[in-house]
C-alpha cells in the first residue's frame, strides 16, 4: 500500500523542463499517488508549479526558483535550501524549508503557509493578500532582509530571528503596506527602518490566538521550544490606513 | 478666497418647443446635470455638472437636448489656455493629482494621417475581394526558425519502378498558437474598470468573430467562462484574479508590465469600486484598493522576466502562448528585443494614445511615443537581430479605422488591439470621465442603475458589426494593393509612402515619401 503510494524521482542532471514533466506524468499516470520524493535537486527551477492537487512532495537538495508558484493544494518538504520567488501567487498548500530561501519568496501569496527555518532575503512577501477563507502566513525562523512586506494587503509574516545576534529584520519594512499584520519577535523597534505607511504596537489578545496557532505547527516541524519561543517579547506592525492611497486626486 | 467655480466643458441646450417634460433625462443623468423641480414644473439643466457623454441627448424622445461645447473664454493668451488655467484652479483647490480617462488627447503629430497606401494599376492586377478568396487569419505566436520535412517512403501495394511517389511530412513541431480570423483584437480591459456587461459585449463578440478578448488585470468572472476559449488572459504586478485555474482556462497568457496610457506607473482601482462581484473576480476583500505596484517586483531584467515567462509557461505546460506587454516608451526596440529573447511568444506595444480607466492626466498626455515609431523600430530590430521569427507583435493604442490598422501591418505588427473604438461600438463618446464610476452608457462603471443600460446581446452585436465592417474594408484595401492574405501584408513598407514626413521620419519608418517609386 506504502509502495503504490509514493514514487522517487532522481534529479540529478536533469533540466528543469524535464524534471517537471516527469512530475507532471506521474501525476497523470497515478492520480491517486500520495507523496513524490525528487533526490539530488540543485536548482530546477518551478517544481510543483501550478499544480492544484492534494500530495507531499519531499525535495532534497536546493530548490531553484519559483518553487510552488501558482500552486494549489500540496505540501511541499524541502530538505535544503532554496532559491528566489518560492510560492509565486501561490492559492494554497505548505511550503517547509528546513533551511533558508532567497529574495521575493510569497510574492502576491493568496493563501497557504510558507515555514522557513533559517533566513531569508529582500522582498519577502511582496504584495501578499487575503480573500475570505484564504489567509497566507509565512514565517521565517531566521532574519529577513529589507523591503519585507512591501505592498502587504492581507495575512501574517512572523520574523523570529532566532539564533540572531543582529535585528531581524531589515530597512523600509512594509513600505506601501494597506492590510494584514507583521509580527516580530524583539523587544524595541527603531521606527526608522519602517516604511512611512506603518506604525507598530502589542499584539492583541486576537493576535496571540494568530501567533500561537500558527507557532504551534512551526515549532512542531521544525522540533522547536514552542513555550521558549513564545515568552518573548512581539511587536506588531500594521498600517496606518487601508487607503494609503486615497486623498491623493483631484476629483 | 470663495470657491472658485471650475472649468465648464459643456453647454446645456434645451428646445423648450420641442421638450415635453418627460423628465427622462432627469432620470438618467448620473451627474445629475439635470434636475426636475416639482414646484415649477420645470427642468433646471446644470453646465457644470455635465461631462459631455450625450446620453441625454441621444435618449431624449423629443429631440430635444444639444449638448455644445461651450468653453469659458478667458482673455486670448497664445500660452495660457483656458484648460491650463482651469487644470491650475482645481489643483489649487484640492491640492490633488488630475485624473482622466481614456488615452492621450493632445495634438500631438499623427503619423497615421501623414501615410498612404499604394494599390495596383496595370501592371499587377488588383483582386476582387467579394468574388476571390481574401485571407485574413492571422496566427499568434512563436514561429519555428525553419520547417524541417521528413521524407517517408510511400507504401505501394505493387512495385512498380516507375511510379515514384515522394511524400513528405512536416517534422517540425509547432510552438503552441492562437488562431485569428482578422487581425483585430479586443484590449485589455478589467472587470471593475469596465462593467461585466461591457466585457461581455466583447467578449461575445470576439468569440462569434473567431477573433480574442482579454481580461486586463481583474480576473475572469465566472459568467464570462463560456468565451474562455477566446480569452487572452494578463498577469500583472498586482496578480489580482491569478491562479492556475485562471491560467488554464485561457486561450494565451499576456504579461503586463506597461500601459501606453501610463507607462511606469502602476494601477489603482479605489475600494469604492470593488463590490461583491468584483471582490469575487479580484479575489480581494470587497471595499479594499486593489493597488498594482508600478514595477512588478520579481522583474528587474529580461532575466527576471524570463523567469515569469517560464513559470507561466510551466503552469500551463508550454500550451499556451505568453507574451508581454510593454508600453512604447524612448528605449522599445531594445526592451522589446529582450522579450523576445525572454521567450515571450508575442510582445504587445501599446503607444501613447493607448486610452485608461484611470490615469494622472500628466503621465497619460506627456509619457511615451507615438505607437506608428514604435511598430516600425521595433519590428526592424527584431529583423536585423534576426529573431523576428520568434515571436508575433501585436501594437495597441487609439486604432481609429481599419486604415490604421492596415498601415500598422504594413509597418510589421501581425495583429492589432482596439479598445476605445471597441467602447464607441459600445456607446461611449470619450467623455474621459471613466475614473469617476458614472458612466451614463453603463460601461465604466459598476453601479447596476447604470450598468442595465448596455445590454450584452445588443453590445455583442456591435461590437461584432464593428469587427465584421473593418475587417471588409482590409480585405478591399488588400485587393486594391493586389495582396489576397494578411500574411503578405506584414511589414511590407513598400505599400506605404510618406506624406510630409522628414526625412528623420520616413527613415525611422522605413518608408519612401510619396512620389518615390519602388
Amino acid at each position: 500500500m506504502e509502495n503504490k503510494n509514493f514514487v522517487t524521482i532522481d534529479a540529478n542532471g536533469l533540466h528543469y523542463k524535464v524534471l517537471n514533466e516527469q512530475i507532471r506524468n506521474t501525476l497523470d499516470q497515478k492520480p491517486n499517488i500520495k507523496h513524490i520524493i525528487i533526490n539530488n535537486v540543485c536548482g530546477q527551477r518551478y517544481i510543483a508549479n501550478g499544480i492544484k492537487k492534494i500530495l507531499k512532495i519531499t525535495i532534497n537538495g536546493t530548490a531553484g526558483n519559483d518553487l510552488s508558484a501558482f500552486m494549489d493544494g500540496p505540501e511541499i518538504v524541502v530538505n535544503g535550501n532554496a532559491q528566489d520567488a518560492i510560492g509565486n501567487t501561490m492559492n494554497s498548500g505548505t511550503i517547509i524549508i528546513k533551511g533558508s530561501a532567497g529574495d521575493i519568496l510569497g510574492y502576491g501569496m493568496r493563501g497557504g503557509k510558507i515555514f522557513i527555518k533559517n533566513d531569508v532575503g529582500y522582498r519577502v512577501g511582496i504584495h501578499m493578500k487575503a480573500y475570505k477563507e484564504m489567509f497566507p502566513v509565512i514565517v521565517i525562523g531566521g532574519e529577513a532582509k529589507d523591503f519585507l512586506g512591501e505592498y502587504m494587503a492581507g495575512g501574517l509574516l512572523i520574523v523570529l530571528g532566532l539564533n540572531k545576534k543582529t535585528f531581524p529584520v531589515g530597512d523600509f519594512v512594509g513600505t506601501g503596506m494597506h492590510g494584514g499584520k507583521i509580527f516580530i519577535r524583539t523587544e524595541t523597534i527603531d521606527p526608522r527602518i519602517l516604511g512611512k505607511e506603518v506604525k507598530s504596537g502589542k499584539l492583541s489578545q486576537e493576535d496571540f490566538v494568530l501567533l500561537n496557532k500558527y507557532m504551534q505547527d512551526y515549532c512542531k516541524i521544525f522540533n522547536l521550544d514552542l513555550d521558549k519561543i513564545l515568552k518573548s517579547n512581539f511587536i506588531k506592525l500594521f498600517p496606518y490606513s487601508h487607503r494609503p492611497y486615497g486623498r491623493l486626486y483631484a476629483y | 478666497m470663495s470657491k472658485s467655480k471650475f472649468r465648464t466643458d459643456f453647454k446645456i441646450v434645451r428646445d423648450m418647443e420641442k421638450c415635453i417634460k418627460c423628465q427622462a433625462c432627469a432620470r438618467v443623468c448620473s451627474n445629475d446635470a439635470h434636475v426636475y423641480d416639482n414646484e415649477s414644473n420645470s427642468i433646471i439643466s446644470y453646465n457644470d455638472k455635465c461631462v459631455g457623454c450625450h446620453f441625454c441627448e441621444d435618449l431624449c424622445p423629443t429631440g430635444a437636448l444639444t449638448i455644445k461645447r461651450n468653453i469659458p473664454e478667458i482673455k486670448f493668451n497664445s500660452h495660457w489656455d483656458s484648460y491650463s488655467v482651469y487644470n491650475i484652479i482645481k489643483q489649487a483647490e484640492t491640492g490633488g493629482v488630475l485624473l482622466t480617462g481614456m488615452g492621450n488627447d493632445k495634438p500631438f503629430k499623427e503619423y497615421f494621417d501623414h501615410i498612404v497606401l499604394n494599390a495596383s494599376q496595370v501592371t499587377n492586377p488588383s483582386i476582387d475581394p467579394l468574388r476571390e478568396p481574401m485571407e485574413l487569419k492571422t496566427f499568434i505566436g512563436k514561429k519555428p526558425d525553419k520547417i524541417e520535412l521528413k521524407y517517408e517512403p510511400y507504401k505501394l501495394e505493387y512495385n512498380k519502378p516507375e511510379l515514384k511517389i515522394i511524400n513528405y511530412k512536416i517534422s517540425t513541431k509547432m510552438p503552441p498558437q492562437l488562431v485569428l480570423e482578422t487581425p483585430i483584437m479586443f484590449s485589455a480591459m478589467s472587470y471593475g474598470s469596465i462593467s461585466l456587461n461591457a466585457q461581455k459585449s466583447l467578449a461575445k463578440a470576439a468569440t462569434e468573430f473567431g477573433t480574442m478578448w482579454n481580461t486586463g488585470e481583474g480576473g475572469l468572472h465566472e459568467d464570462l467562462k463560456p468565451y474562455s476559449k477566446n480569452v487572452i488572459v494578463q498577469v500583472a504586478s498586482g496578480r489580482f484574479g491569478v491562479d492556475i485555474d485562471y491560467l488554464e482556462s485561457a486561450a494565451a497568457v499576456e504579461i503586463k508590465i506597461g500601459q501606453g496610457a501610463k507607462p511606469g506607473i502602476g494601477g489603482h482601482l479605489p475600494g469604492e469600486k470593488v463590490d461583491t462581484e468584483v471582490s469575487k473576480t479580484r479575489f480581494i476583500p470587497i471595499g479594499s484598493d486593489a493597488i498594482s505596484p508600478a514595477p512588478h517586483h520579481d522583474i528587474y531584467s529580461i532575466e527576471d522576466l524570463k523567469q515569469l515567462i517560464y513559470a507561466l509557461k510551466e503552469a500551463t505546460r508550454y500550451q499556451k502562448p505568453v507574451g508581454v506587454k510593454i508600453a512604447a516608451v524612448h528605449n522599445i526596440a531594445p526592451i522589446a528585443t529582450g522579450a523576445v529573447r525572454a521567450g515571450a511568444d508575442f510582445v504587445v506595444i501599446d503607444g501613447m494614445r493607448g486610452g485608461t480607466g484611470a490615469a494622472p492626466t500628466v503621465i497619460r498626455d506627456n509619457v511615451g511615443i507615438p505607437i506608428e515609431l514604435a511598430i516600425a523600430v521595433v519590428d526592424q530590430r527584431l529583423r536585423d537581430e534576426g529573431i523576428r521569427q520568434q515571436a508575433s507583435l501585436i501594437a495597441a493604442g487609439g486604432f481609429r479605422s481599419s486604415a490604421d490598422i492596415i498601415k500598422a501591418i504594413a509597418l510589421g505588427v501581425d495583429a492589432v488591439y482596439i479598445g476605445t473604438s471597441a467602447l464607441i461600438s459600445l456607446g461611449c463618446h470619450l467623455c474621459q470621465k471613466c475614473y469617476t464610476g458614472k458612466c451614463n452608457w453603463g460601461i465604466a462603471t459598476q453601479d447596476p442603475y447604470l450598468t442595465k443600460r448596455l445590454n450584452p446581446e445588443i453590445g455583442a452585436k456591435r461590437a461584432y458589426n464593428l469587427l465584421r465592417a473593418w475587417s471588409l474594408e482590409i480585405k478591399e484595401m488588400l485587393g486594391g494593393m493586389g495582396i489576397n492574405a494578411i500574411e503578405s501584408l506584414r511589414g511590407n513598407r513598400e505599400q506605404l509612402r510618406g506624406v510630409g514626413l522628414s526625412e528623420l521620419e520616413l527613415k525611422l519608418l522605413g518608408i519612401k515619401h510619396a512620389g518615390e517609386a519602388w
